[in-house]
């Protein structure tokens, strides 16, 4: 059953779209599945400044899941971060918009991330920098849950709940997908809350693709320790042909007739 | 010379707060007095590299200047990606202090042998790489690495390594090489580390047999003093180059490099760690000379390579 998605959620997908008009290729499925939870961030959740993207007291996201990054280019040209058109040049020679996202490039990335289970560990530095000095931005990292395979994950879980960083949130793209098959077969994750747990964790759950619940969830109160959010989401999600679907977790060879079809799809009746 | 690197990043915490320690799970008593000056400034994270220099990236992007400390071995091999993608690809003033590098932990086998760091580290763009010959050295290059722009390598020797730079003749200076005997030698070895002392040694068995051996030590491995190697190999008719470490990819790799893209052809070899794991444990100096580094075999080599030009020549 297709996700339904509001007109907001139609419009972000669209653009994530126009990374894909050039490029003809991206990874389409894992970017469709976080659009909501980056969404409900930059809607109501972080502190930022498009015009000073690297002012101090701003919070930090890491997309630690970088090869989603045309859901988080669709949300940065959204807040005004860069020109939509930059979108054209997603993948080009001369494009700064890469298949992963680049912190010296793209204004308002904050980690440079493609590889696999660097972020967190990132964002823990982060988190314990903003501890040490006593500043109360926060730091959120989003990792997909076939990243969560990797090891240097969970040292990162070990050394947050050690440092009890509170200011720090996990959130996880729970499509159940990896590039393979599903998680379950690939390397399960389950029991996955109680696992975070375990490390010293506040672990929740939620609906990835409710903004409400999204929004309530990661701007509450922080607790004592670390939080992780376990995000059930579909991979693909708003494409019907691409939900749950793992041939579309790095699509390629885009023909125009896909591309206007998909648009269709997004409810861009003009395209 | 790792008590003396350890000494001065505790001295350059006390000078300015943004540096801060970072250890893995180091032996007791590591760093005890910053540790109890700054405990805000000195953190101890587990055995968990990878983790640990994520971890230092993100507290670098935040204003910090970590000066990360563990086994050489360890800090750059378990963690090379982060070192890459983490550290180099951001440009972040990451310190990397590595500990018994090359065949310091000879007894331990080759799970703690660093003798493919240089290599490793040579290929990552940004990457500064210091391997200082004795504690002088580490004393005048560490005040260098706190406002140095992007990630720096410091190699340690084993500790208590005799002082044999105190005849240079000019101070260290990071990226830059120096001259540890006369400049005039008719051979030329180009040393890192402690081979430096190694060299030194060799030139006192060779000035026996009626050869110069000029030692220049090059305390900087990345990026490479040129100018200086250029110089100093277009006057000699034999350069060799020693490194504890293995001869492929390291300094006698950059020097041959160098030389030859230069048109720069002395007789020439490279001194260095055999392309296989060492057999064998023992102590470091044991090890190195069972694997063919010593004063005896540098001096050796030299020769050999006169009697070729020699042969050569007649």
């Amino acid at each position: 059953m297709t996700v339904r998605l509001d007109n907001r959620s139609r419009a972000l997908r669209r653009m994530v779209l126009d990374g894909l008009k050039q490029a003809r290729r991206g990874h389409l499925g894992a970017a469709l599945s976080l659009v909501e939870i980056l969404r409900a961030l930059y809607d109501d959740v972080l502190r930022y400044r498009p015009d000073d993207p690297l002012w101090a007291d701003r919070d930090r996201l890491i997309l630690s899941k970088g090869h989603g990054c045309l859901a988080l280019y669709a949300l940065l040209v959204d807040k005004g971060y860069f020109d939509r058109s930059e979108l054209g040049g997603f993948c080009a020679l001369d494009g700064t918009l890469g298949g992963h996202p680049e912190r010296k490039k793209v204004p308002g990335v904050e980690a440079t991330t493609g590889s696999l289970g660097h972020g967190l560990s990132i964002g823990v530095g982060m988190a314990l920098a903003a501890q040490l000095r006593q500043r109360d931005y926060r730091v959120f990292v989003v990792v997909g849950d076939g990243e969560c395979n990797e090891g240097a994950v969970w040292e990162a879980a070990l050394s947050a709940a050690k440092h009890g960083l509170n200011n720090l949130t996990v959130i996880i793209d729970y499509n159940k997908q990896q590039s393979y098959g599903s998680t379950t077969e690939v390397c399960d994750l389950e029991p996955f809350p109680e696992k975070w747990q375990s490390f010293g964790w506040d672990a929740l759950s939620c609906d990835g693709h409710d903004v409400t619940a999204l929004s309530q969830l990661l701007a509450g109160a922080v607790g004592e320790r670390p939080r992780a959010l376990i995000c059930h989401t579909v991979k693909g999600a708003g494409i019907a042909e691409a939900e749950h679907n793992p041939a579309w977790h790095h699509k390629n060879k885009i023909s125009d007739e896909q591309l206007l079809a998909l648009y269709q799809e997004l409810g861009d009746l003009h395209a | 010379m790792r008590k003396t690197c350890l000494d001065l990043v505790y001295q350059l915490a006390q000078a300015d707060e943004r540096v801060i320690f970072v250890g893995s799970d180091l032996g007791v008593g590591t760093l005890d007095e910053l540790k109890a000056e700054f405990p805000e400034r000195f953190l101890m994270e587990g055995v968990s590299e990878a983790h640990v220099v994520g971890m230092a990236a993100g507290l670098a992007m935040s204003g910090y200047v970590p000066y990360v400390n563990t086994i050489a071995s360890f800090i750059t091999r378990r963690c090379l990606e982060q070192l890459i993608l983490d550290v180099c690809l951001e440009q972040l003033p990451v310190r990397l202090i590595g500990n018994g590098a090359g065949l310091v932990y000879a007894p331990l086998g080759p799970t703690h042998q660093a003798t493919d760091d240089l290599a490793h580290l040579r290929a990552m763009p940004e990457m500064t790489i210091l391997a200082p010959a004795d504690a002088e050295e580490m004393r005048q290059l560490m005040p260098q690495t706190l406002d140095h722009a992007g990630p720096i390598y410091i190699r340690l020797a084993k500790g208590y390594d005799p002082i044999v730079t105190s005849e240079a003749t000019e101070r260290a200076v990071l990226g830059r090489g120096r001259w540890l005997n006369a400049s005039s030698g008719e051979a030329l070895a180009i040393t890192t580390g402690v081979t430096a002392g190694m060299a030194l040694d060799a030139a006192k068995i060779l000035s026996d047999k009626g050869i110069k051996l000029s030692v220049l030590h090059l305390p900087t491995v990345k990026p490479l003093d040129e100018e200086m190697i250029l110089a100093a190999a277009r006057g000699a008719q034999a350069v060799v180059t020693i490194e504890e470490h293995s001869v492929i990819g390291g300094l006698g790799s950059a020097v041959a490099e160098l030389l030859l893209e230069a048109g720069v052809t002395p007789r020439f070899r490279r001194l260095g760690l055999p392309d296989a794991f060492a057999d064998g444990y023992g102590s470091q100096r044991a090890l190195l000379a069972k694997l063919g580094l010593s004063a005896a075999s540098v001096a050796d080599a030299v020769q050999k390579l006169f009697a070729h030009r020699r042969m050569k020549v007649v």
